[in-house]
């Protein structure tokens, strides 16, 4: 970082005609006061150049649709011609309003927190198992990651056909004599939201956990070896040294899973579809954009709930970061446990 | 700052391997129990994948009348009937050519704008950082509609560039955020030998930086690349020529074109799901080193 500052005079010493690209300037050896100017103009040429092709796309393709949407999410628009049935806030007052929506946003909170509830201490368990030293831990460290790489679409397609009424899970409970915990896994309201987080726990702990095995990683092993001198049991050290020193990867894990919960899409839309989902109790607001705006035509709907969406995961975003990952910020942390 | 870490998972590797060794002659019931909890992992981890490749060996009537059953005879006809349909490649080799495309494009443009966040001075550096990490609050989830009217008033739905370029500008955001610390940790003193030799600030990047920074330029390569070859929304919105479908929308409407024929759509499935597979136990330690990285990085 620093080295840029004190590097920069040492750039204007004489160039030895090594005839790189950047050093082109030099091998032209003009007067002294136009290579200054050269100089100086060259730093921000380089800066636009290097910088520049990111910079348009990032702000076409990602910034400037958010901005449209809040543009269009003022309009009834069907997605043709230009849009100018101007409704103000209609759509607003019409989603707010609808318990489609509102029972969306109660499925999305409940993924989010079932997600942190079930996903994370299952995770910590694992990765504790996998940090022990023990016969084929790099093998199991690849397994657990393999449900993560595989697509939305692959696992959607093989879990509701195993979780169909007359499907493989159904009938392995049979097998095994526990014919009483038969389910309409998918169809059932009261279950379906349990058996998404099950498919959502199985897809992405592989993820938590490797975010928790790096962290494991981080922690000096003399601390652990000097409770162990002490007397602490195995439980004893994970509890009152691990756990402390692990938190702020804990605490972002849980912010990633957060925001990836209430984007849910892709495994809902794939295993309940778009109209089965809202009856199932499994409807997300993702869904819901979806289904009443591209799918029913109204791209000016579809548009408000996006920025709804997207309003709420920032306020969710920014006040998590507001009040549990400062403290990681400011490095507190590991100060205040070591 | 990742090489450190990529080597010392594999240091860790080698010690635990050494002392597995002298641990397995004294197996305690604690240590049995600890093998029992790992197998079931496994196969909660491994059955429903077991269960798709399997199911495409069966006949439909035996998984119709036994669903959990294994293969009594394997019949390779549903995977050759899918094999043999030129469908099947024709999405693998969309999904290969947005999946090249998408990473070589992020990391051609994240590592030059990396670079000059990693490494020069100037006003406005910290505002311009700010933004590429505000895109970690904008998945693409939220921004799909109006992305689809931008990419359809540009003229590129039904086209695979259409998925590419959207698909660079989301993960710029977490590109920038893994190489800015990973350039910003390369030792002032190469950067110093280069320029006193003459080396200007562009070829000091293309002849040093580049080289250095492939192993962090290589796990964004294979996250972008398992990204794309996994991506669903953008292509589902983009792409309603059946000619220009990826992997994922080909599962999807495979299946629901067969949907009696449930061993075909599970052989379709599977082949679907090996390339990723393949993919990720060829980098296996990439991936994971890399995400290490990000984390402590």
């Amino acid at each position: 970082m620093t080295s840029m500052s004190e590097a920069a005079p040492l750039r204007s010493a004489p160039t030895v005609g090594r005839g790189s690209e950047g050093g082109n300037a030099g091998a032209l050896s003009p007067s002294a006061p136009q290579r200054s100017r050269l100089q100086r103009l060259r730093k921000p040429f380089e800066i636009t150049i290097l910088v520049g092709p990111a910079l348009i796309v990032f702000l076409a393709f990602v910034i400037f649709p958010v901005g449209i949407a809040a543009y269009y999410g003022f309009f009834s628009w069907t997605g043709f011609g230009p849009a100018n049935h101007f409704v103000g806030l209609r759509n607003y007052t019409h989603i707010l309003s609808d318990d489609a929506f509102r029972s969306a946003v109660w499925h999305n909170a409940e993924i989010v927190g079932l997600s942190l509830i079930t996903q994370g201490p299952i995770a910590l368990l694992i990765a504790l198992l996998l940090n022990r030293k023990m016969r084929f831990q790099s093998a199991l460290r690849i397994l657990i990651f393999v449900p993560y790489v595989i697509s939305e679409v692959v696992v959607g397609t093989g879990w509701s056909l195993m979780l169909a009424s007359g499907g493989a899970v159904n009938d392995l409970l049979g097998k095994l004599g526990l014919g009483g915990l038969k389910q309409d896994w998918l169809s059932n309201p009261s279950v379906a939201i349990w058996t998404l987080i099950g498919i959502i726990t199985w897809k992405y702990v592989g993820f938590a956990v490797i975010l928790f095995l790096a962290g494991l990683q981080g922690i000096p092993e003399e601390l652990i070896e000097a409770a162990q001198i002490d007397g602490a049991s195995y439980w004893q050290v994970q509890r009152r040294i691990v756990l402390p020193l692990l938190a702020p990867t804990v605490r972002i894990w849980a912010f990633l899973s957060i925001i990836g919960s209430l984007q849910l899409f892709d495994l809902v839309y794939i295993i309940w579809g778009q109209y089965v989902a809202a009856t199932a109790g499994t409807s997300t607001m993702a869904t819901y954009m979806v289904t009443t705006g591209r799918a029913a035509g109204q791209y000016g709907y579809g548009s408000a709930v996006a920025v709804l969406m997207f309003l709420i995961s920032l306020v969710v975003a920014l006040v998590y970061q507001r009040f549990v990952l400062r403290r990681d910020t400011e490095g507190a942390v590991t100060g205040g446990a070591a | 700052m990742a090489t450190t870490n990529l080597s010392s998972i594999d240091q860790r590797h080698v010690r635990t391997s050494g002392r597995t060794v002298r641990r397995s002659r004294r197996t305690s019931p604690k240590a049995l129990l600890i093998y029992f909890i790992a197998l079931m992992l496994v196969s909660v981890i491994l059955a429903p994948i077991v269960y798709i490749i399997l199911g495409g060996f069966r006949s439909n009537s035996a998984i119709t009348t036994d669903p959990s059953g294994l293969p009594t005879n394997w019949r390779g006809e549903n995977y050759w009937n899918v094999l043999s349909t030129g469908t099947f490649w024709q999405e693998i080799g969309n999904s290969t050519f947005a999946a090249i495309g998408t990473s070589v494009l992020v990391v051609i443009l994240g590592v030059m704008a990396a670079y000059v966040l990693a490494r020069y001075r100037f006003r406005g550096r910290g505002t311009l950082y700010a933004i590429f990490a505000a895109g970690l609050m904008f998945p693409m989830t939220v921004a799909i509609t109006p992305l689809y009217i931008l990419i359809r008033d540009l003229g590129l739905t039904d086209n695979l560039i259409g998925v590419i370029i959207p698909q660079v500008a989301f993960l710029l955001s977490v590109t920038i955020i893994i190489m800015v610390p990973f350039l910003q940790a390369l030792p002032r003193e190469i950067e110093e030998a280069a320029f006193i030799d003459g080396c200007g600030r562009l070829s000091f990047f293309w002849r040093m930086v580049i080289p250095l920074s492939k192993p962090a330029v290589i796990t964004i390569g294979i996250l972008a690349f398992i990204g794309s070859w996994n991506s669903y929304v953008l292509p589902l919105f983009l792409l309603s020529d059946t000619a220009k479908y990826t992997l994922p929308l080909g599962v999807q409407y495979f299946s629901s074109q067969y949907s009696v024929d449930t061993a075909r759509v599970l052989a379709f499935t599977s082949l679907a799901m090996l390339p990723a597979l393949v993919f990720f136990s060829l980098f296996e330690r990439r991936i994971v080193g890399g995400l290490t990285g990000a984390v402590k990085g």
